[in-house]
């Protein structure tokens, strides 16, 4: 009960302090409740800034290795193809050396021998020479026989206006126009009509000229000809009289055949019959031993079962004697020529 | 009237035919009397004629139809028009000698204007008729037969395998076996008017076996027969490579050399065809030749003809020369070059020159060596100066470019390309600056001699587009040298000089 009344006592203070106290919590009730703002917003944005930058630097960490994963990949590769490129350079380079080299060697060898091309080129310049040496031999040759000819014409020519102007060669009496009394000789002129014949009339003979040739350039038209008159006297051309005479005068020279007797074969058949008749010593024919009487036997061909034909058995073909206009066989005789039988009796035996 | 008075009228009328007839033969003879006798219609008059009773006006008539037709186009057309060759035809294979050789000599004066006279004269049925003609004996029937044939079969193809069809090749063959050199002539010249037309053709020729007979007569000592065998020869020749060497088979070459030496312009020209046309077609055949001699005989020749002569030798050179560059130097070392050089300086028309430029520029065009031989024969300057003339064709300006082209592209024989730094015009400059930025970078000797005789001083004149190629030759070549000698040559340095001595500020 006490402290009952020690509280009844102090029952006005209680209440002035309870007063005080809800006062003082009263006024400081809102800055408390701002600061506690204040401290929680810092707290939270404390707590929100770290796990950004823990998330910040997680990302980057992954990067960081994601893109050095990759950078040595490639970094790889690069290097992988730079030593292959120079490698392949130095294989490319070694190996035009030996193609250089082999090249060389096998067109050497194979293809251009420098030195059997020289001799070649040598040997062509003295073929050359050689054909050049005859074909100027030839030329020379040919301009030689063109002006052999040449001369000959020219000198024909000569000898034909010599031949064409003998009327003017000089006489014994009257000198001709070459042969000038005032000089100490006669023209060279004068020798030249000396030394030939002149021309003489020439006759016409068949004058080839007139001959038709309707293709070529060069001819004279046919005129249309007449019979020459019929004259009296006898014509040529003649032979030579030697060679009339000579074949008059010539000896009879029978022809082997006309010479030889008709029966000359059937003479000398008999000849030798006889000869031979006399030098045998026996009349009997020798046989030679082997030739027994061998077996007949009969033909394929002539053994039929139709028989056959009684010719030769039975009848030959001079079956009709009695129309044989004679008994005598026929002797084949070569028929007689008759001109060499008539040589005989006409040919001039050389008289006259 | 008594029987003589009646038989009088037909001789007298016979007579005035007779005369008639030669006269006109006569008249026509002479080319001025040619219209005359046209205006008087002589054709009409001369058609029946041809059908006379006598033999010698048929004759006649035919050979004054003849020497008409011979004189031009329009009189052949003429007679061909009047129907008079179906008559000619007939009686070519029905008459005597003498009128064949008449009616051959029409039915060639007919035949050598035009093919479509020529084709006119086929239609007629004329080759089998003059074809039996090659058959007679007589050896002038048989020329003007072959004549006939040859002058038709000369215009084209066509005729020529009408010809052929027609089987006078064996028989032209025979003739040529013939003594009679004029038959012999005519008969090889037929031959080669059927043979150019086509390797069949020729073929057909060789198959009857002409060749062997052709090339027996290359020896003979008549001019106007050598020229016609050449010339058979070289048209079988030109097709193929097999007909070439049946053709060099026949054992012709080193007895055709001489032919080259011959008296006669023509068969000098033929020789040198027949060896072009052999010559053309494989190395091998070229080098047949090289090894014969033929080359050095070709020089010569090439040196003795002149004009159109000279041509098929020049040519035969560049074919030979075309082949490798063996065959070329063989032409070198014949002494080709300098043949051709003197021919180039001396032949005056475009066409010979032409091919003499094309042939130098086959021979230079191998090796350096080559380029350096064509070079030294004092070439390029007269090939430069075909090719800027004015006057010149078309034709000459090509080869003679193509042939300083391929020369100058090998040439590295620099005294020799120094001449054309100072007149050659742009589009040849090009290759000369080219050979010489080529040698210049390797070789001193060169360099110096280039500065001392004004190469350098020259080069650094042409005006060049930046980026083409003489520019490129041009900085190649300032290259090899010291700045200071570039710039003591190029133009406009003493005026620099001057300049740098006015801004001087001298020392005190």
């Amino acid at each position: 009960m006490a402290a009952m009344v020690r509280l009844q006592r102090q029952i006005n203070s209680l209440v002035e302090e309870t007063y005080a106290r809800k006062n003082e919590a009263e006024e400081s009730r809102n800055p408390e409740y701002v600061s506690a703002v204040k401290i929680q917003s810092w707290f939270r944005a404390t707590r929100c800034r770290s796990y950004l930058k823990h998330l910040n630097s997680s990302a980057v960490n992954i990067q960081r290795k994601w893109r050095g994963f990759l950078g040595r990949k490639y970094f790889r590769i690069l290097i992988q193809n730079g030593v292959f490129i120079l490698k392949l350079n130095y294989y490319n380079s070694m190996a035009s050396k030996i193609q250089k080299v082999w090249r060389g060697y096998y067109i050497r060898k194979y293809i251009f021998n420098y030195y059997s091309r020289k001799r070649y080129l040598e040997a062509l310049q003295v073929k050359n020479e050689i054909v050049r040496s005859e074909l100027d031999e030839y030329a020379e040759q040919q301009a030689q026989i063109q002006q052999r000819m040449a001369d000959e014409q020219e000198r024909n020519n000569k000898i034909y206006a010599a031949r064409k102007n003998h009327h003017l060669l000089s006489t014994e009496v009257i000198p001709g126009i070459y042969n000038s009394p005032f000089l100490p000789f006669p023209s060279e002129q004068e020798y030249e009509l000396r030394s030939v014949k002149p021309l003489g009339i020439r006759r016409k003979k068949g004058d080839k000229s007139n001959r038709f040739d309707p293709a070529w350039k060069s001819y004279n038209l046919p005129r249309p000809e007449k019979l020459p008159p019929l004259v009296s006297k006898p014509q040529g051309p003649f032979r030579e009289p030697q060679e009339v005479q000579e074949q008059r005068y010539k000896g009879f020279k029978p022809s082997l055949r006309v010479a030889t007797n008709y029966y000359s074969l059937d003479e000398a058949r008999k000849q030798m019959k006889a000869e031979e008749w006399v030098a045998r010593i026996n009349d009997d024919i020798f046989l030679p031993v082997k030739s027994r009487d061998p077996q007949y036997q009969k033909l394929l061909y002539t053994t039929s079962k139709y028989g056959h034909l009684p010719y030769g058995t039975k009848y030959f073909r001079e079956e009709f004697l009695d129309k044989h206009i004679t008994p005598m066989p026929f002797k084949t005789l070569v028929p007689p020529i008759p001109v060499f039988d008539k040589l005989n009796d006409t040919y001039s035996q050389g008289q006259v | 009237m008594s029987q003589r008075q009646v038989l009088q009228v037909f001789e007298q009328y016979q007579k005035s035919r007779t005369q008639f007839v030669q006269t006109v033969a006569e008249l026509a003879s002479r080319p001025q009397n040619i219209e005359t006798l046209q205006n008087a219609g002589v054709m009409s008059l001369l058609r029946p004629l041809l059908l006379d009773i006598v033999p010698t006006i048929q004759q006649t008539a035919a050979l004054a139809l003849g020497r008409l037709a011979n004189y031009n186009d329009d009189l052949a057309e003429a007679v061909v028009k009047g129907d008079i060759l179906p008559q000619l035809v007939y009686s070519l294979a029905e008459q005597n000698r003498f009128y064949k050789k008449a009616a051959a000599f029409v039915l060639r004066a007919v035949s050598k204007h035009s093919p479509q006279l020529a084709q006119s004269v086929v239609d007629c049925g004329a080759l089998d008729a003059l074809v039996i003609c090659l058959e007679e004996f007589d050896p002038g029937v048989k020329e003007s037969a072959a004549w006939a044939l040859g002058y038709i079969a000369r215009h084209n193809a066509e005729l020529a395998q009408a010809v052929v069809d027609a089987g006078a090749v064996p028989l032209l063959v025979l003739c040529i076996q013939e003594p009679e050199l004029s038959l012999k002539r005519i008969a090889a010249s037929a031959l080669s008017d059927i043979c150019k037309h086509s390797p069949e053709l020729a073929q057909t020729v060789v198959d009857a076996g002409a060749i062997a007979h052709l090339a027996q007569m290359i020896l003979n000592p008549d001019a106007k027969l050598k020229r016609q065998v050449f010339s058979a020869l070289s048209q079988i020749a030109k097709h193929s490579v097999d007909l070439a060497e049946m053709v060099v088979e026949a054992e012709i070459f080193p007895a055709v050399l001489t032919c080259l030496k011959d008296s006669d312009e023509y068969v000098k020209k033929n020789v040198a065809t027949l060896i072009r046309e052999i010559a053309k077609h494989t190395p091998e055949l070229a080098q047949l030749i090289v090894n014969a001699g033929g080359v050095a005989a070709v020089v010569d020749y090439v040196g003795e003809a002149r004009g159109n002569v000279r041509l098929p030798g020049v040519m035969m050179l560049g074919y030979v020369a075309a082949h490798s560059e063996n065959l070329a130097m063989a032409v070198i070392v014949s002494k080709g070059v300098v043949q051709l050089a003197i021919a180039l300086s001396e032949e005056r028309d475009d066409h010979i020159q032409a091919a003499i430029a094309w042939a130098l520029g086959q021979i230079g065009r191998h090796t350096p060596e080559h380029a350096k031989a064509v070079a030294v024969a004092n070439v390029l300057p007269k090939l430069l100066q075909c090719y800027l003339r004015a006057d010149v064709s078309e034709d000459l300006q090509t080869k003679s470019k193509k042939a300083l082209k391929n020369i100058l592209q090998k040439c590295v024989h620099l005294p020799a390309l120094e001449p054309l730094l100072h007149d050659a015009p742009a589009n040849v400059l090009k290759h000369v600056v080219g050979q010489f930025s080529k040698v210049l970078p390797h070789d001193s000797k060169a360099r110096r001699l280039f500065v001392t005789s004004g190469g350098l001083k020259k080069i650094q004149e042409i005006k060049s587009e930046p980026g083409s190629a003489l520019a490129e030759y041009v900085n190649t070549i300032n290259n090899c040298y010291p700045e200071e000698i570039v710039k003591y040559y190029s133009p406009g340095y003493s005026d620099a000089l001057l300049e740098r001595v006015e801004q001087f500020q001298p020392t005190a």
